[in-house]
């Protein structure tokens, strides 16, 4: 056990057992020494040599640790020597109490009973403790350990020798501590210019947050002079106060950390995102701080919200392009002309369905055939859109001729191609919309046979023309020689009535006048003679008549004057015409008219002289029963029909189509008895015809006939 | 049959060229009271109209010469014989030589053959519609 004995002042050069020869032999090679520990090898030599130390161990004060190492040892293994180490904070240790009281102290187990137990690098209880510096010094250079605290008190050479070497020490520490310091700081400086050298703000703060070391960057964001402006200043104190919060948020967070931070640029005002990179340091013993570095990640921000923005734009943008090209691809498929676009080199890139069908094959079976037209469609569509290419033009147009990739069948097409420019200028692709021209082809050659049939119809016309102007001018000849021949008949009927009629004058004439007893009287037989002459005259005179009305007819002189006519008048005039001849006979004449007749338009003297026939020939050709006349009025056709019925002596089937004709009479053995041309019918049913109605006769032999004029209530011609 | 104290009977003149006309009219006329002049052609025809100034004229169209369609025009276009009756007496039975006979001015066209008692009658009608003289009475 060792106890601590003070002990006085040592002198420097006091007498001892060592001379003073070898004192200053000490003091000159300590001298001539300029590192620490070859000066303490040489203390503990000259006190092994001197001062009869056996064992000693020379300590000193780490001023970076703060703690007393050994340094070097006399009878000690090397190891002991490293391994002391003694914290000078530890006041209560008994060694560090003596390293600061300047005085040596005794330790020894005299029954003295130490504060604290504690291991001696002596390996003993017993030595001595001389601090290497004067008692008033704050903190000496070292402590001198030396054994032998039993034989007495601590001998004046050890005391002179640690005094000496104490103060050699502090000399050569100071001279150390002096270069360390220029060291230090022009290290320093490198340091602070390395740091402001980085852009990025860079701090050191304590574990309260105070700033400690800043660099150029950070003070701008978190300094201040007095010379700055107010927004400046509050623009810093925000600062501050948003890093502090920050830093202590993460301040019972070990090891590095990241995190973002908004703060305000003072000089600008605008906010500026940083990320600051943390990191603990030990600031001085026992204290940590934190060492943040801010990096500027504003632009970085900026620049990630203007990709973000422009990919959701870009996404869009592509949304629309595909609903527009949706939409052009249901626009291209409904067209049923072949659509294509080719890129600049002449690919195509895209097709309708029409043009699918000529330019790729067909899926599934392959054809060798459909594959050589596809590609020969290929050839020519790649030889057209190569003029487009080729040349400045924007658009061109041409006429292909295609396959018909399934049929072979050439397909005529026009075709259309523009290119489509960006809005700089580049061309981007060529357009190009294919007609089918088949129809059109078809049409054309349908129209030059159709022309061809006209041209040919209007030449056969032409001919056709000629010819019929040749007929015309022949029928025009004809109908002029007709005409004359005409005229001749007529003159012809003229004159050989006229000259019929002249000597007919004469003979009635004369037999009149000899019959009225001009020339005289005359005898019963001349009277009858001469009646029968006049009789047969009249009937000549008769028979002109009627064939002059049959040739008048015939030449179409006949006049017509159609006027209305109340056809009950008329028969009422025909009646007293024919009363007469009904006188002379035991006949019962009857008529019947409906209460209602319609006016009608004809030639009134024609419907007479024909009704007057039929009535005649009725009153003629009936020897007994009755004769009748009966009018109707069709009121669908509007027809008039007059009927003359008889019981007379009728007409047989086989006369009774020749009735109608000239000089027919049917029964030649009693119109033999009977006066008439024969000619009677053959005028009434020509009258009739040219007053545009007919007559229709029933008859039956020996009963009786039914003669029918039927009229229309007005002519169809004038 | 005539004295002085009756007048004078109608005169007619009979204008045709064929002999057997002129005689059976002429000579019915006179048996029936008138007084007949005749005349054989046209240009006669107008000499004893201008002449006699006739009561009526029956005047045949076909005739030598002057025709009846041109004498009876020009008498019609003379002051003195305007007012005479102009009867056509023909043969011709076709209406264009009945219309032609209208056109010149005649007052009526008989057709022959032509019973003389029936050109009497007509031949008293004409004289009887006469204005500007007595009807005559039955001779």
């Amino acid at each position: 056990m060792a106890s601590a004995v003070s002990v006085g002042a040592l002198p420097i050069l006091r007498n001892g057992g060592a001379g003073a020869k070898a004192k200053l032999a000490l003091v000159d090679s300590l001298l001539a020494e300029q590192e620490v520990r070859p000066c303490a090898v040489l203390t503990l030599r000259w006190l092994a040599r001197y001062a009869g130390v056996e064992r000693a161990l020379c300590t000193a004060v780490d001023l970076e640790s703060g703690r007393l190492q050994g340094l070097i040892g006399m009878g000690l293994s090397v190891a002991a020597v490293d391994s002391f180490s003694l914290d000078l904070t530890d006041r209560t240790h008994p060694l560090v109490v003596a390293q600061a009281g300047g005085e040596p102290v005794a330790f020894h187990d005299s029954g003295h009973a130490l504060p604290r137990p504690f291991e001696t690098p002596l390996g003993d209880t017993s030595f001595h403790a001389i601090p290497l510096s004067k008692a008033e010094e704050d903190t000496g250079p070292g402590l001198l350990l030396v054994s032998g605290a039993d034989d007495g008190p601590v001998s004046e050479d050890v005391v002179w020798a640690a005094e000496l070497l104490g103060v050699r020490l502090a000399a050569l520490s100071y001279r150390r501590f002096q270069v360390d310091e220029r060291r230090h700081k022009r290290e320093r400086s490198w340091l602070f210019s390395i740091i402001d050298a980085v852009t990025d703000p860079i701090l050191l703060t304590d574990a309260d947050g105070r700033i400690l070391i800043a660099n150029t960057g950070a003070e701008t964001l978190l300094t201040s002079g007095e010379e700055k402006r107010e927004g400046w200043r509050r623009a810093v104190a925000l600062n501050n106060m948003l890093f502090s919060a920050s830093i202590f948020t993460n301040a019972t967070e070990s090891g590095p950390t990241r995190r973002e931070l908004l703060l305000v640029d003072p000089s600008e005002g605008r906010d500026l995102l940083f990320e600051v990179l943390s990191a603990p340091v030990n600031v001085r013993l026992g204290e940590t701080g934190v060492v943040s570095v801010l990096r500027n990640v504003t632009d970085l921000r900026r620049a990630t919200e203007e990709i973000e923005e422009n990919y959701r734009r870009l996404r869009i943008a592509e949304a629309a392009t595909r609903a527009e090209r949706d939409r052009l691809d249901l626009i291209l498929n409904s067209v049923l002309d072949p659509i294509l676009v080719t890129d600049p080199a002449g690919n195509i890139v895209r097709m309708n369905p029409p043009a699918e069908r000529m330019f790729t094959f067909p899926r599934g079976k392959r054809d060798a055939e459909v594959e050589r037209r596809v590609q020969a469609n290929d050839a020519v569509f790649t030889s057209f859109v190569s003029n487009l290419y080729a040349g400045q033009s924007l658009r061109w147009r041409g006429e292909l001729s295609l396959l018909d990739p399934q049929t072979g069948a050439t397909v005529p097409v026009e075709a259309i191609s523009g290119k489509v420019l960006s809005r700089h200028g580049e061309e981007t692709a060529v357009v190009t919309i294919l007609h089918d021209l088949t129809e059109a082809v078809e049409k054309a050659q349908l129209y030059e046979q159709v022309k061809r049939h006209s041209e040919e119809l209007k030449e056969r016309v032409r001919e056709a023309t000629a010819e019929l102007a040749e007929q015309n001018e022949l029928l025009r000849r004809q109908a002029f020689q007709l005409e004359q021949a005409s005229a001749m008949k007529s003159q012809f009927l003229a004159n050989v009535s006229h000259e019929l009629r002249t000597p007919l004058n004469a003979i009635m004439g004369y037999t009149h006048l000899m019959l009225e007893g001009v020339s005289g009287d005359l005898t019963r037989g001349q009277h009858d003679k001469l009646s029968r002459l006049d009789a047969n005259a009249r009937h000549l005179l008769a028979v002109i008549n009627d064939l002059l009305d049959i040739a008048r007819i015939e030449s179409g002189k006949m006049p017509i004057q159609v006027e209305r006519v109340l056809l009950s008048e008329l028969i009422d005039e025909v009646m007293t015409e024919v009363e007469p001849l009904i006188a002379g006979t035991r006949l019962a004449v009857s008529r019947r008219l409906p209460p209602e007749l319609p006016e009608i338009r004809t030639d009134r003297q024609k419907i007479k002289q024909i009704v007057l026939n039929l009535l005649s020939n009725a009153l003629k050709f009936t020897p007994e029963g009755e004769v009748s006349i009966r009018l109707d009025h069709d009121r669908a056709t509007g027809e008039i029909a007059i009927a003359v019925s008889d019981t007379g002596i009728g007409i047989a089937e086989e006369n009774q189509k020749t009735i109608f004709e000239a000089f027919e009479q049917a029964n030649s053995s009693y119109a033999r008895r009977q006066s008439g041309t024969g000619l009677g019918l053959s005028i009434c049913r020509r009258l009739a015809s040219i007053l545009d109605g007919r007559i229709t006769l029933t008859s039956r032999l020996g009963e009786g006939s039914t003669f029918t004029l039927f009229l229309p209530e007005g002519p169809s011609q004038s | 049959m005539s004295d002085a104290e009756v007048e004078l009977a109608p005169l007619v003149l009979v204008v045709d060229d064929v002999d057997h006309g002129r005689e059976i009219f002429a000579e019915y006329l006179e048996f029936r009271g008138f007084r007949v002049s005749t005349a054989c052609d046209g240009l006669e025809a107008l000499e004893k109209a201008f002449e006699l100034l006739p009561d009526i004229i029956l005047m045949d169209l076909s005739l030598p010469g002057i025709d009846g369609w041109e004498a009876t025009r020009r008498l019609k276009d003379d002051d003195r014989t305007r007012a005479i009756p102009v009867i056509a007496l023909t043969a011709h039975a076709l209406a264009s030589a009945h219309e032609r006979a209208w056109k010149a001015g005649c007052d009526a066209v008989v057709t022959k053959p032509c019973l003389p008692k029936d050109l009497e009658q007509e031949v008293r009608r004409h004289l009887q519609a006469r204005p500007s003289k007595e009807a005559h009475g039955e001779p």
